[in-house]
């Protein structure tokens, strides 16, 4: 049975007022290595059907993997009788209406193994040249393709494919002290080159060479892109409109309601999602598979369009439910499944920021990020993979790791400069949020608060 | 003892296993491994008093791992017949041929007696048995019953998880298992002016069913009757002062500083630096196993994939292993490892220790956690003797925020609750505390364990590791500990306020 199928069988069946499915298919391949040889490896493919049914405004969802076309019936009666004994659900609303969209019918899209055809002789190359110049290569390749079929009983009818391919590189010198790292992110591969991403490494080794122990303080630090996607996904995830309203975040506003309108940055930054971005394209559509704070299953198919989180400096719409946008007062503004920030036009590239820097800190990417105090969103966290000092204008060495404790939001406030945006692989979230464009930032005073051993 | 679910038992799972290896071997594997498994979970979330959103899913599928010609080949499947299952195997074996030119330390495993049998984890009431209208009725009265107290909102949420597992490998071992979690847990939260904060409970998530959500192991209407006047002190609390202290830490956060500084960095896999790039490594080399001072010589620190009612129990791993119970560190002495079958025969260990587990049929075992735990002292002190030898002080409770670094040296915990220690008493609560150590600083700081009347045993469903990503469910039992003159920080000052 092909994925609309399953979606027109279930919404056929007589029980509930409403009803709404989805459909996921995935497949996935993957290689990871350590000290120049392959660890593990493997493909998956899955397939799952999520039945949100609605009785009154209650609703019950159910989602198994692997049905049987004869085990579609017992999904959504499973979901119907979870929705006949449910409380009103808060969130309920008429479900999205619509009809098929024109690409309906297309199969759904799949990965294999053979995605790495190209990449697996250059990392064996990789790795050859690593063993004779003295590194060793960690790291790992990972191709998923979710193909998603949301169907509605008011006869909305979306679909979309979502490749997301990621490759993480780390180099370390063979007694472990000195570790590079880069990452990239893809939806097919064709557009990574492992020889000028090891290259990078190569540079960044000989880099530490020389190294510099600090004390704690704050340094003024130059923040690469990957760096700043980490910092602001988290800024991200706690921008919802509900917790913001209720009083539980760094976007309430004190005595009540949000501090949408506020200004955030002194210089004109802007943080946006727009699922056409050229390079990190992502789905135009909610696909919700529960009810949460920052998202309903009445919101599914619901169009996502480029949207603005931070325009100007300015705090300009935290993330909704078209429920919690009713009880806010703000626009209906999902969640969307990218994260774009971008300062003044004609920002310098991050090797430009070295070139002008007196003295500081270049990170490479931070790790183990975590919340320390909502209020503030203060959150802690290491760097990781390369501290390098900036002195004159260039690198003069490699300095110890440092805990940080950082609020992204109180440091959008301090930047003084946002370099030119590019694509960027997360460090810490890649697991979960792939799809950024990032600028490198300038802080005055970015707070490193102790030194870690680690190397 | 309860039984495994006969809708399980139903499925074909050795006509799979025998199609699947018998491909395998067909197709010159060294070695071959049949997995299927069934992971259902259910999630209920409320939101003062009421229900916000529900999830019930599951996740059945099989897995074929083989070794071909010393290199892994993993492969997932989906569709539950013999052709699919030998099809698995065959592209099991092709991820190998393809992945061999990468290779460059050959596969090969430790031993192990072939196992058969059944194992179910203990627990009396199957929660996915109870109707979901109760569940959200039970948390719903708990939050109803916060909010009378004068608390401003209620988050509760319900976790309950039933994974099935059958096993078979080339070697001959076939394996049943079914094991049971739950993990209930409310937070309530306040606003005073400006600020706002919150308390959760610090009921821990356990190898239970839903009696524990009636009466047994945990007592949650006693916990929230003094949630909300706890929750009001902590608001009007003072902010602590910087600097170093004598702390005493409740089993319910010390659990989590035992799985940040001592399980993850007790893990071979990482000390031999196979998560390098991803998880981290280990300050703990091999080379100083037998050596290593971790902690003082009150230290004893145990894996045990055997404990009752331990998230991490089973009664084999995934690699068909017996769970058993080891020393981890001994008189402070870092004495053993966490293993899996390839580090055990890798490093000259002998037989694994049982550590291998897959979240899911999609996904390979890696080396995972025991239930690693620090060993109460027989006849030693209660908490408020630990609290009366504290001229000033911290004591505290409950997890919150948590960060380590990769090589698992440098900590940052908060908590729920922390309470001034003054001539050995309690003097109030404080607020915007943290602790921050190097991880044998601080257990060498260790000069008091509590006895047994104190442990207690905490834990969590989602301990991340691996590439692609898996969650492992794990407990850690600890005792009530006394430690000298640790780094307590002010979070508010950190933040630059």
């Amino acid at each position: 049975m092909t994925p609309q199928e399953v979606v027109e069988r279930a919404l056929a069946l007589p029980g509930a007022d409403d009803r709404v499915v989805i459909v996921d298919e995935d497949t996935t391949a993957n290689l990871r290595f350590a000290g120049n040889t392959l660890t593990t490896n493997g493909v998956a493919r899955g397939s799952r059907l999520t039945v949100v049914s609605i009785a009154g405004s209650g609703t019950g969802v159910v989602s198994r993997s692997g049905v049987t076309p004869d085990q579609i019936a017992d999904v959504v009666g499973a979901a119907d009788r979870a929705a006949r004994d449910a409380q009103p659900s808060e969130d309920a609303r008429p479900l999205v209406a619509g009809e098929a969209a024109a690409d309906w019918d297309r199969p759904a899209e799949e990965t294999s193994i053979a995605v790495f055809r190209d990449l697996a002789p250059a990392l064996g190359e990789a790795f050859a040249a690593a063993e004779a110049g003295g590194r060793r290569l960690y790291g790992f390749a990972e191709h998923l393709v979710n193909s998603v079929f949301v169907g509605t009983s008011t006869g909305l009818r979306r679909r979309h494919d979502q490749p997301t391919g990621r490759l993480e590189l780390n180099a370390k010198s063979p007694d472990m002290t000195r570790s590079a790292w880069v990452g990239a992110a893809t939806r097919d591969f064709t557009d990574v080159d492992i020889a000028a991403l090891d290259a990078t490494l190569a540079q960044r080794l000989e880099w530490a060479k020389r190294r510099i122990d600090l004390a704690p303080g704050r340094y003024e630090t130059l923040l690469p892109p990957g760096a700043v996607a980490d910092l602001m996904i988290y800024l991200y995830w706690s921008a919802g409109a509900r917790d913001a309203f209720d009083g539980r975040t760094v976007f309430s506003k004190p005595g009540g309601g949000t501090r949408v309108g506020e200004e955030l940055a002194k210089l004109p930054i802007d943080l946006s999602s727009d699922p056409g971005r050229a390079g990190i394209e992502c789905g135009g559509f909610t696909v919700a598979h529960a009810s949460s704070r920052e998202s309903s299953v009445f919101d599914n198919g619901f169009s996502l369009g480029p949207t603005k989180w931070i325009a100007d400096g300015k705090l300009a719409n935290l993330i909704q439910t078209r429920h919690s946008a009713e009880v806010t007062g703000l626009a209906e503004t999902p969640a969307i499944d990218n994260l774009i920030m971008e300062g003044p036009a004609g920002g310098r590239s991050l090797e430009e920021m070295i070139a002008a820097t007196e003295r500081g800190l270049l990170l490479t990417c931070l790790w183990y990020i975590r919340e320390v105090d909502p209020q503030t969103l203060l959150l802690t966290g290491l760097t990781r993979d390369g501290v390098y000092l900036v002195e004159n204008g260039e690198v003069t060495g490699e300095v110890n790791n440092f805990r940080f404790n950082e609020s992204p939001v109180d440091l959008l406030g301090r930047v003084t400069e946002v370099g030119a945006a590019s694509q960027t692989l997360p460090r810490e979230w890649n697991d979960y949020f792939t799809r950024t464009i990032m600028p490198p930032l300038r802080v005055p005073d970015f707070n490193m608060s102790t030194v870690s051993q680690a190397n | 003892m309860r039984q495994i679910d006969p809708d399980f038992l139903a499925l074909p799972l050795r006509r799979l296993a025998d199609a699947a290896l018998q491909r395998a071997r067909e197709l010159g594997a060294e070695f071959a491994a049949f997995r299927l498994e069934r992971v259902r979970a259910e999630t209920l979330r409320l939101f003062d008093a009421r229900l916000e959103g529900s999830s019930d899913a599951d996740d059945l599928g099989f897995a074929v791992r083989v070794v071909k010609n010393g290199t892994w080949g993993f492969a997932g499947g989906i569709t539950l017949t013999p052709e699919a299952a030998a099809e698995v195997a065959a592209q099991a074996v092709q991820v190998a041929e393809v992945s061999a030119p990468l290779n460059r330390e050959p596969v090969e495993l430790a031993a192990e007696p072939v196992h058969e049998g059944v194992w179910v984890s203990l627990y009396d009431v199957d929660p996915f048995d109870v109707p979901l209208r109760d569940k959200v009725a039970l948390l719903g009265d708990w939050s109803a019953g916060l909010l009378a107290k004068g608390v401003d909102h209620v988050s509760a949420s319900l976790m309950q998880v039933k994974e099935q597992k059958f096993y078979a490998d080339s070697a001959g071992t076939v394996t049943t298992q079914q094991r049971v979690r739950v993990h209930p847990s409310l937070t309530a939260m306040k606003s005073e002016g400006a600020a706002f904060d919150d308390m959760r409970t610090l009921a821990p998530p356990v190898g239970r069913g839903y009696e524990y959500l009636t009466g047994t192991g945990w007592d949650f209407p006693a916990e929230l009757a003094e949630l909300p006047d706890l929750l009001a002190e902590k608001l009007a609390a003072p902010s602590v002062k910087a600097g170093s202290y004598d702390l005493v830490i409740d089993p319910s956060n010390l659990w989590l500083t035992i799985h940040e500084s001592i399980g993850h960095a007790t893990e071979l896999d990482r000390a031999l630096g196979y998560e390098a790039a991803y998880a981290g490594t280990s300050f703990a080399t091999f080379d100083q196993l037998h050596e290593l001072t971790y902690g003082s010589p009150i230290m004893n620190v145990t894996g045990d994939r055997t404990a009752d009612h331990g998230l991490a129990t089973v009664g084999w791993d995934d690699e068909g292993v017996q769970g058993q119970r080891f020393d981890i560190v001994r008189d402070g002495t870092l004495v053993g490892y966490q293993l899996d079958r390839r580090m055990a025969l890798l490093k000259g260990l002998g037989r694994s220790n049982g550590c291998a587990f897959a979240d899911s049929p999609g996904h390979t075992p890696i080396q995972r956690m025991a239930n690693v735990s620090l060993q109460p002292a027989e006849g030693g002190p209660s908490t408020e003797e630990l609290i009366a030898g504290v001229d000033d002080g911290v004591y505290i409770l409950g997890d919150k925020s948590w960060s380590i670094d990769m090589q698992r040296y440098n900590f940052q915990f908060t908590g729920q609750r922390f309470y001034k220690i003054e001539n050995g008493r309690l003097a109030g609560q404080l607020r915007d505390v943290a602790y921050q150590a190097t991880t044998t600083d601080f257990w060498r700081s260790m000069d008091a364990v509590g006895g047994p009347q104190t442990y207690v045993l905490g834990g969590a469903f989602n301990c991340g590791k691996g590439q692609p990503g898996q969650v492992a469910p794990v407990s850690h039992g600890t005792p009530a500990a006394r430690f000298r003159g640790v780094k307590i920080l002010n979070t508010v000052q950190e933040g630059g306020k």
